[in-house]
C-alpha cells in the first residue's frame, strides 16, 4: 500500500456540456508525503482538478485515484482521511470559532483537540469569537483548522493564503510545514510563487486545461529557461547579453571592459511566466 | 466485520445527529431575523388580533356557545408556528447553506446526510416546542385564554403536532430545492407559506373562502393543521363552521402523511450536498 502513490492522476479530461474544456488529458502522480503545487493562471483548470480529487466534480474522462479510492463515489471512510481547504469561505456561521471547532471534532475518528487547532492556528484569542464577526484572514486560519482537524493523509489547499498579509502567509507555511513532517501529503494551488518555491517539493504547470510541465520545484521549466543571463553595456553604451551556464567563466574571457555587468538567475516567477506568458 | 462495521457507523449518526441538534438551536437562536419572522411571528399575530379586535363581540358557533378573539385565533396561529419553524425557516436555512458554502463544506466531510437530517428536524422539533409553550402560555395568562383540561385533548394536541412537524420538515428541505440561489430563497419560500395562511383558515373564517378555494386549501397540509388544532382548542360546537360541519381528523391526517411521504421521496431524489456541475 504504502507503495501506491497517494494520488493517481491518468488521462483526466474534464469537458462541460458548452464543449470547452477545462482540463484536458492531464496526467500525474503524487507520492505519499510529497507537497505538489498545482500552478498556473486563472481559468486553468486547477480548481477544476482539484474538486474532481475532491468529489465534488465529475470527470468526463480519465481515471483518478486518492488514496485508493475514486473520488466520484462517496464515501464517509474515505472523507475521514482526507481534509479539504476550499477556494473560497463564504460560510459565516453563528457559532464561535471553539464551537465550530468541537462540532467538527465530532465527525472524525481520529480527530486533533480543540487546544491543538487554536495554538497551531494562533486563534486562541478568537476562541469565543462568532466566526461571522472574524476578519477575512481569521475566518481563513479557521479554515484551514477545519481542513487538518481529522489528521487526513491527503490535504488539499485551494489557493489557502489569498488576501493574507506578508506575515499571516509566513505563520501558514510554518504551519504547512509542521502538517508535512507529520508525513501529509498535500495538494496545493496557489497564485503566489514564492509560496509554491517555499512549500512544494514538485510543481506542475497547466494553462488552458492542458500540462506544460511537472517537475521538482527548482527544476520547473526545464535547465534551458533557468541559463544564467550575463548582461553589460560595451565602452560606446552598446547594450549586450549572453545566456550561459558558465557566468564567472564568461566575463573573465571578455577583454574589453563591461560597464553595468549583471547577472540574472530566472526566478521561478521569470521561468513560469516565461512558460504561461508565451502562449 | 461488515455488521459490525455496520452497527459502529449507525451508532456514529445517531450521536453526530444529536450533537448537530445542539450546534443548530444555537445558531438558530442566534440569527435575530429568524427568531422574529419564525420563532416570534405567531406571538405577535395574536397580541395584534387580540388587540385589535378586544372590543369586538364574541365569536359565536351557536347558542350560548361564543369564544372570544384571542381563543379564535390561537389555533390557527399554532399551526402557523409549526409550518413557519418547519417549512419556512427550514427552505430558507437549507438554501443559504447550500449558497454559501456550508453544504459543500459538509459534503467533504464524514458527516453522514442522516445525521445532517436529524439535526435540522430536531431543531426545529425543540423550537416548535419552546414556540408552541410560549405561545400558549401568553394566550392563557395574558389574554385570558381557556386552555383544554381534559387528556384527550392533549393527546390530539400532540398527535397532530408531531406529524406536522415531520410534514413541514420534509417540506421544507424538498422546498429549499427551489430557490436558484441564496438571497432569492426568502423571495421564493415566503410568499408560498404566506399565501397558505390567508387560504387555510389562520387569519381568514375558512368556510368564508369560495368553495373553490376552500378545495385548493384543502390540497396543501396547513388547512388540516389549522382545523386539528381548532378541534382542540374550540368548542365541540365550533364543528358546524368547518366544512360539512365536521373536524375529519382522520382525513387530515391522512392527507398530512400523503404530504410527509410525497416530501421524504422528493428529499431522498433531490438533496445534494452541492449543485452538481455540468
Amino acid at each position: 500500500m504504502p507503495d501506491t502513490p497517494a494520488i493517481e492522476v491518468h488521462h483526466l479530461t474534464k469537458q462541460y456540456a458548452t464543449g470547452k474544456h477545462a482540463v484536458d488529458d492531464v496526467s500525474f502522480d503524487i507520492p505519499r508525503g510529497e507537497t505538489f503545487a498545482l500552478l498556473g493562471p486563472n481559468g486553468a483548470g486547477k480548481t477544476t482538478t482539484v474538486e474532481i480529487l475532491e468529489g465534488y466534480r465529475t470527470r468526463t474522462d480519465g481515471d483518478v485515484r486518492v488514496l485508493g479510492h475514486d473520488p466520484a463515489r462517496t464515501s464517509r471512510s474515505h472523507n475521514a482521511r482526507i481534509g479539504i481547504v476550499l477556494q473560497t469561505s463564504a460560510e459565516s456561521p453563528n457559532v464561535t470559532v471553539a464551537e465550530q471547532l468541537r462540532h467538527f471534532t465530532t465527525l472524525y475518528p481520529r480527530h486533533r483537540s480543540v487546544e491543538e487547532l487554536l495554538e497551531k492556528t494562533g486563534l486562541e484569542r478568537q476562541r469565543n469569537i462568532r466566526i461571522s464577526r472574524l476578519s477575512g484572514g481569521q475566518r481563513r486560519r479557521v479554515d484551514v483548522a477545519l481542513g487538518i482537524i481529522g489528521r487526513p493523509e491527503v490535504l488539499f489547499l485551494d489557493e489557502p493564503t489569498t488576501g493574507f498579509d506578508p506575515e499571516a502567509r509566513r505563520r501558514f507555511w510554518d504551519l504547512i510545514d509542521e502538517v508535512k513532517r507529520e508525513g501529509t501529503t498535500i495538494l496545493l494551488t496557489t497564485h503566489y510563487l514564492d509560496e509554491a518555491a517555499h512549500l512544494a517539493d514538485r510543481a506542475a504547470v497547466i494553462a488552458d486545461g492542458r500540462l506544460l510541465d511537472i517537475a521538482p520545484i527548482d527544476e520547473i521549466g526545464g535547465a534551458e529557461a533557468r541559463t544564467p543571463r550575463v548582461r553589460w553595456r560595451d565602452d560606446v553604451g552598446e547594450p549586450h547579453e549572453r545566456r550561459t551556464n558558465e557566468p564567472t567563466a564568461l566575463i573573465r574571457s571578455t577583454p574589453e571592459p563591461m560597464h553595468d555587468l549583471e547577472v540574472i538567475r530566472p526566478s521561478l516567477e521569470d521561468v513560469y511566466l516565461g512558460m504561461v506568458g508565451h502562449r | 466485520m461488515s455488521t459490525a462495521t455496520t452497527n459502529t457507523t449507525t451508532a456514529n449518526a445517531a450521536t453526530i445527529g444529536a450533537h448537530r441538534i445542539g450546534y443548530e438551536l444555537r445558531s438558530y437562536f442566534r440569527a435575530p431575523d429568524a427568531v422574529f419572522f419564525t420563532f416570534l411571528f405567531p406571538i405577535v399575530m395574536l397580541a395584534l388580533f387580540s388587540v385589535a379586535f378586544s372590543s369586538a363581540p364574541d365569536i359565536q358557533a351557536g347558542p350560548n356557545v361564543s369564544v372570544d378573539y384571542a381563543t379564535y385565533y390561537l389555533p390557527g396561529l399554532v399551526a402557523t408556528g409549526i409550518l413557519l419553524s418547519g417549512t419556512q425557516s427550514l427552505g430558507v436555512d437549507i438554501a443559504g447553506e447550500r449558497s454559501d458554502g456550508t453544504l459543500k463544506r459538509l459534503g467533504g466531510t464524514p458527516l453522514p446526510v442522516v445525521s445532517y437530517f436529524i439535526g435540522k428536524i430536531g431543531m426545529v422539533l425543540v423550537a416548535t416546542v419552546v414556540q408552541t409553550a410560549l405561545l400558549l402560555a401568553i394566550a392563557s395568562l395574558v389574554f385570558g385564554v381557556d386552555l383544554p383540561t381534559d387528556g384527550g385533548a392533549w393527546a390530539h394536541f400532540a398527535g397532530i403536532m408531531l406529524l406536522g412537524v415531520a410534514t413541514s420538515c420534509v417540506l421544507g428541505i424538498a422546498i429549499s430545492a427551489l430557490p436558484r440561489e441564496g438571497r432569492r430563497a426568502t423571495a421564493t419560500i415566503v410568499p408560498i407559506v404566506l399565501v397558505l395562511q390567508f387560504i387555510s383558515g389562520v387569519y381568514l373564517p375558512f368556510t368564508q373562502l369560495p368553495d373553490w378555494l376552500q378545495n385548493v386549501a384543502s390540497v396543501f397540509p396547513l388547512r388540516w393543521m389549522a382545523s386539528g388544532m381548532r378541534s382542540v382548542f374550540l368548542p365541540d360546537a365550533f364543528a358546524s363552521a368547518e366544512p360539512g360541519g365536521a373536524w375529519r381528523l382522520g382525513l387530515g391526517a391522512l392527507v398530512l402523511t400523503a404530504w410527509l411521504v410525497v416530501g421524504a421521496v422528493a428529499c431522498l431524489l433531490t438533496f445534494r450536498w452541492n449543485r452538481k456541475d455540468a
